[in-house]
């Protein structure tokens, strides 16, 4: 039988506000346990949530990027649970009304084609703190500087057909956050996470199948293998004649398999409720406005900028507005150089694109700015070296920080264009090697290469490759 | 309305209450009577009538600026916690 | 210096003329505290030395010219309000070794206001009941007979006033905890508008009912304190940013041309026929003030305790969910795992009342119940607030009984949760509609005091106590003493 896989995620961003989201403690990741956690956050008696403006204005900001419906008047409500980490018993959530609603956003598949993922809602809520099961025999550790922490919870229709589709999906939003300067998108510090509701179903049917939600993913490379083991393991169910139940579930990235989440199962009665410590959020027309004022180009909206106004291809487009600061190294180095849009895509896609790979860096530690990155290509297109010594002159502005006009004077690397001096170099070559110009002017066109590599290792690689082409394939003319 | 022994004890369960065997007849007696009672409000008419989650009409949320306004206050409030280690209130072991 | 019959006003009077001290009035009121204190059991905790250290402040104050007002006068608070370094128990065996890091928004206006503090009221388990029978500290008595019940959940603040332990309390009110246990003591009782006062550290019971308030001899007394205590708080998403009069200007305003209504649903079947000769009677006071009377209807006003029934145990089971066995409170002896924790420390640690309340509040909020019952009761508490807004177009004050009966005898209703919940059934409207309310004394049947209760549209407390304070210059009824505390 051939399967259906549906699958809709609900990712969980925690806003980049400098305070949490009920309370005045700081939001600082990595402080000593239990440091950030005021009365509010430990939900001592007799305390009292009072709302953070700025992620009331960040969950706006989110929902006008996706073209969604920003509730003007949504509420808090509580949903009622026991856990360690969860210090009132209750986390405050939205849930019939919440902030946002109704949106969309598009993402490119491996084809090239659009799709359209729908997002059925985005609400605040806050987060939990953690448990710590290290160095604690039987006993589990409670730090709750997590706690109250604001999160955005971003859920999606079930509109995605495969782990990649997920995966394409919540790059697109982590892009989205950070473009919009909600969500610093850490995702090994947990600010970035989603929880993958899972079924698969018969091609063709259009009732859904039973789903699995696996819990709080927390890298791209484990969305895509949990819900490829969850597929798996769905249909070898479902084919041996099993059945999915609906639950809970694990992913153990060491196993690479998804577990059961019991401990969850037994008390899924959250009991939601109006919130009644808080009122009603009224947003104004006015308030609304002034935040979409605000919006930064949105990376969508940059990427068609730069197909239209560069000439780039869509996937160099798409590459380069991946984040806010890669855009704009980019565009800095196109308008430094004055010239060729492409050349300077190449190159920031390419080679700095891996150097920063290499050394694990972000745009932001780059050790060659947009300005050395532009005189290096400045110098490629006046001809001054080529391309593949252009190669060499980044490794060194990589290592040492110097300019690349520096590192040209100083190794000599200036392109030879000297006309006279190429095919006195070609005569050289041809003169050493004649069993090979016999071979060629019979037919041997491969060859020309051979004599191309000869020159340039003559010339220490500085010949102007263009110059050299049209000097050798004259003079091998005989 | 009457309520069932099971009744009760789910009810516990969900509240992560307790009960001695002498208390759960009780419980069973006294909420089966509360819900006969609370079942008066079947016969008000409420077609139409928004619930009312809040006392005062017409109130919005405050909203408060984004600023840090806590130091760290950890050694005073873990005064009252039953069992602490490094910092970290101590329970038995959470299993996942 | 005669502490027993003075009034706050009195006393600051005294104080400010300089006829005692601060530190003479405290230990004067410490010394009843401790003389009453095995026979009433209304505190649950005196803050003797930090009194005396209080009032020795509130004096050099004084010296320094420093006073305002209320300096050096003491009272005491319930112990639902967190202050901070003091034991707050919340009258619960759950918190009972709790000892709040931080005051109680209410605790910090009256301290800044230079009341001196001079220990903390007992009161029910986590203010639910309406006896103070449920406190893990043991019930209170009445001050008018011991054998008698004071009222709750606020009976500590009531019967520690009654018998002039406390020249003042603070008090709270979520169904009538406030007004009842007022009027059963003989003493007045103010439930502000809800948002009036800050609920930032008074322990919740029912978020959205709940109100802090004063139990005082008389109504100027309610004045003077209400004022400090009152006002928009940041910290309370609920309270309300409108500016706080001075209620004590207004006072003594004429009551000619006040209409004053007289809610039909509030003279049923269940009201003593004495208590409501009582109640008759106050409105020939208020006649002969000028007011005049007219009859109004709240139809659904029968259906509040129902309501309550459900709102306030949905609230309160959520409440309630942060008593773990965690980060604070009482911890059960060797749990065999988290499940086992929780249970067992929830289970100790809550008595049978709270209980009884988590457990109807966590069924009606349960899948498949929700909207039969908490959609439902919040839908019929619209339709009961409707009902007084609309008899406040056409009269100034609600008139009525505070309730059905006086003190009944400890013990004679805590078998049954319904005939107890029942004397709630005049207090409890006001809550639902977030309206002040007050509890007069209007005279005794049986030796036993009778109250009054006066409700008001949303913030009228100063045209309420203004009513209340004219009543109580015709009546003498607040300043009747029980004979074992004269």
């Amino acid at each position: 039988m051939e399967w259906e896989t549906v699958i809709g995620l609900e990712i969980h961003a925690q806003l980049a506000t400098r305070s949490k989201i009920f309370s005045g403690s700081a939001t600082a990741y990595g402080a000593e346990p239990n440091t950030q956690a005021n009365l509010v956050d430990l939900g001592y008696p007799g305390v009292l949530p009072v709302l953070n403006a700025e992620a009331v204005r960040m969950a706006v900001r989110f929902g006008l990027s996706i073209g969604a419906r920003i509730a003007p008047r949504s509420v808090f409500a509580r949903k009622n649970y026991f856990y360690p980490d969860l210090p009132k018993g209750y986390q405050i959530s939205q849930y019939e009304l919440p902030i946002v609603a109704e949106g969309s956003i598009d993402i490119v598949l491996d084809d090239g084609t659009r799709k359209r993922v729908g997002i059925t809602r985005a609400h605040l809520e806050e987060d939990a703190g953690k448990s710590l099961h290290e160095g604690l025999p039987g006993h589990s550790g409670i730090d709750l500087n997590r706690a109250g922490t604001p999160l955005i919870e971003i859920v999606s229709e079930p509109d995605l057909r495969s782990a990649k589709e997920a995966v394409a999906y919540m790059k697109k939003i982590h892009t989205l956050v950070r473009y919009l300067e909600i969500c610093d998108g850490n995702m090994q510090e947990g600010s970035f996470r989603c929880d993958a509701n899972v079924s698969v179903r018969p091609k063709g049917q259009e009732k859904f199948g039973t789903r699995a939600e696996i819990k709080n993913l927390n890298s791209f490379r484990f969305v895509e293998k949990a819900i490829n083991y969850e597929i798996e393991r769905q249909i070898e169910l479902i084919e041996s004649g099993g059945k999915v139940v609906q639950e809970t579930r694990l992913y153990d990235p060491d196993k690479g398999e998804t577990r059961s989440m019991r401990s969850k199962e037994e008390a899924n009665d959250y009991r939601y409720f109006p919130d009644p410590d808080l009122l009603p959020v009224v947003l104004e027309n006015e308030l609304i406005d002034k935040v979409r004022a605000s919006l930064p180009e949105l990376p969508d909206e940059k990427a068609a900028r730069f197909v239209r106004d560069y000439g780039l291809p869509e996937y160099d487009a798409g590459v380069l507005t991946a984040s806010r600061e890669f855009g704009a190294y980019y565009e800095e180095v196109v308008a430094r150089v004055g010239s060729e849009p492409k050349l300077c895509a190449n190159w920031v896609m390419g080679d700095l694109a891996a150097f920063l790979n290499k050394d694990g860096l972000e745009i932001g530690e780059t050790k060659v700015d947009a300005a050395a990155l532009a005189g290096l290509v400045t110098r490629i297109v006046d001809n001054t070296i080529s391309g593949k010594i252009a190669k060499d002159v980044f490794e060194a502005m990589w290592a040492s920080g110097e300019s690349a006009d520096a590192i040209i004077e100083r190794q000599g690397l200036r392109q030879i264009t000297d006309t006279g001096a190429i095919e006195k170099a070609i005569d050289e070559v041809m003169a050493k090697n004649p069993g090979q110009l016999a071979d060629y002017r019979s037919g041997k066109d491969k060859l020309f290469g051979f004599f191309v590599g000869q020159v340039m290792k003559a010339m220490g690689g500085k010949a102007n490759p263009a110059q050299l082409n049209d000097l050798l394939k004259k003079k091998l003319a005989g | 309305m009457s309520l069932t022994r099971a009744d009760i004890e789910n009810i516990a369960r969900l509240a992560r209450l307790q009960l001695t065997e002498a208390e759960i007849p009780v419980y069973v007696d006294s909420l089966s009577r509360i819900f006969a009672f609370v079942g008066e409000l079947d016969r008000a008419p409420t077609t139409g009538i928004s619930p009312m989650a809040h006392p005062l009409p017409g109130l919005a949320q405050r909203l408060r600026a984004d600023a840090v306004s806590e130091t760290d206050h950890r050694d005073l409030y873990q005064q009252n916690a039953p069992k602490v280690e490094a910092g970290l209130y101590v329970v038995p072991k959470v299993i996942e | 210096m005669s502490a027993p019959a003075a009034t706050v006003a009195a006393l600051a009077k005294g104080l400010a003329a300089g006829d005692f001290s601060s530190v003479e009035l405290t230990r004067s009121y410490l010394d009843r505290i401790q003389a009453a204190q095995p026979g009433l059991n209304a505190f649950i905790t005196v803050t003797a030395e930090a009194a005396l250290a209080e009032a020795a402040a509130a004096d050099a104050a004084r010296a320094a010219g420093k006073a305002g007002a209320l300096t050096g006068v003491p009272l005491a608070h319930k112990d639902i309000f967190c202050t901070e370094g003091v034991l707050t128990t919340c009258g619960s065996k759950m918190l009972a070794n709790f000892v709040s890091p931080y005051d109680a928004t209410v605790v910090s206006g009256l301290r800044r206001s230079g009341t001196v503090m001079l220990g903390k009221l007992n009161m029910d388990e986590f203010a639910m009941g309406s006896s103070n029978e449920t406190s893990y500290f043991g019930p209170v008595c009445n001050p008018w007979n011991v054998a008698m019940v004071p009222g709750g959940s606020s009976g500590g603040s009531a019967a520690a006033v009654a018998a002039r332990l406390v020249p003042a309390a603070t008090a709270t009110d979520t169904g009538g905890s406030i007004r009842q246990p007022a009027a059963l003591c003989g003493v007045t009782g103010i439930k502000p508008t809800y948002g009036r006062v800050s609920r930032y550290g008074m322990i919740a019971f029912a978020s959205s009912l709940d109100q802090a308030g004063l139990i005082t001899v008389s109504a100027e007394d309610a004045a003077l304190l209400l004022g400090p205590m009152s006002g928009f708080d940041p910290k309370d998403s609920t309270s309300v940013e409108s500016p706080v009069p001075d209620y004590t200007r207004t006072l003594g305003d004429s009551l000619e041309g006040m209409t004053i209504g007289i809610v039909k649903e509030f003279f049923d079947k269940g009201l003593d026929a004495d208590c409501e000769s009582r109640i008759r009677d106050a409105m020939r006071v208020y006649e002969k003030l000028g007011a005049t009377f007219r009859e109004v209807s709240c139809p659904n006003l029968p259906l509040s305790v129902p309501t309550y029934y459900v709102v306030a145990p949905a609230e309160c089971s959520s409440n309630l969910a942060r008593f773990d066995g965690v980060r604070f409170g009482y911890r059960c002896e060797s749990p065999k795992n988290l499940t086992d924790l929780y249970m067992r420390s929830r289970g100790e640690g809550f008595g049978a009342e709270v209980k009884r309340r988590i457990m109807t509040g966590t069924y009606v909020l349960s899948a498949g119940y929700y909207d039969a019952y908490y959609l439902k009761a919040q839908r019929v508490r619209q339709l009961i607030s409707a009902d007084f807004a609309r008899a406040f177009s056409e009269v100034d004050l609600l008139l009525g009984p505070t309730s059905p009966t006086p003190a009944f005898a400890i013990g004679a209703k805590s078998d049954d949760p319904i005939t107890m919940y029942l004397n709630d059934i005049y207090t409890i409207g006001a809550n639902l509609a977030g309206l002040p309310g007050m509890s007069l004394p209007c005279g005794f049947v049986g030796g036993l005091p009778v109250g009054l209760q006066l409700i008001g549209p949303h913030f009228s407390e100063a045209r309420m106590l203004n009513a209340a304070h004219r009543y109580q210059l015709e009546t003498d009824w607040h300043l009747q003493l029980p004979a074992a505390f004269a």
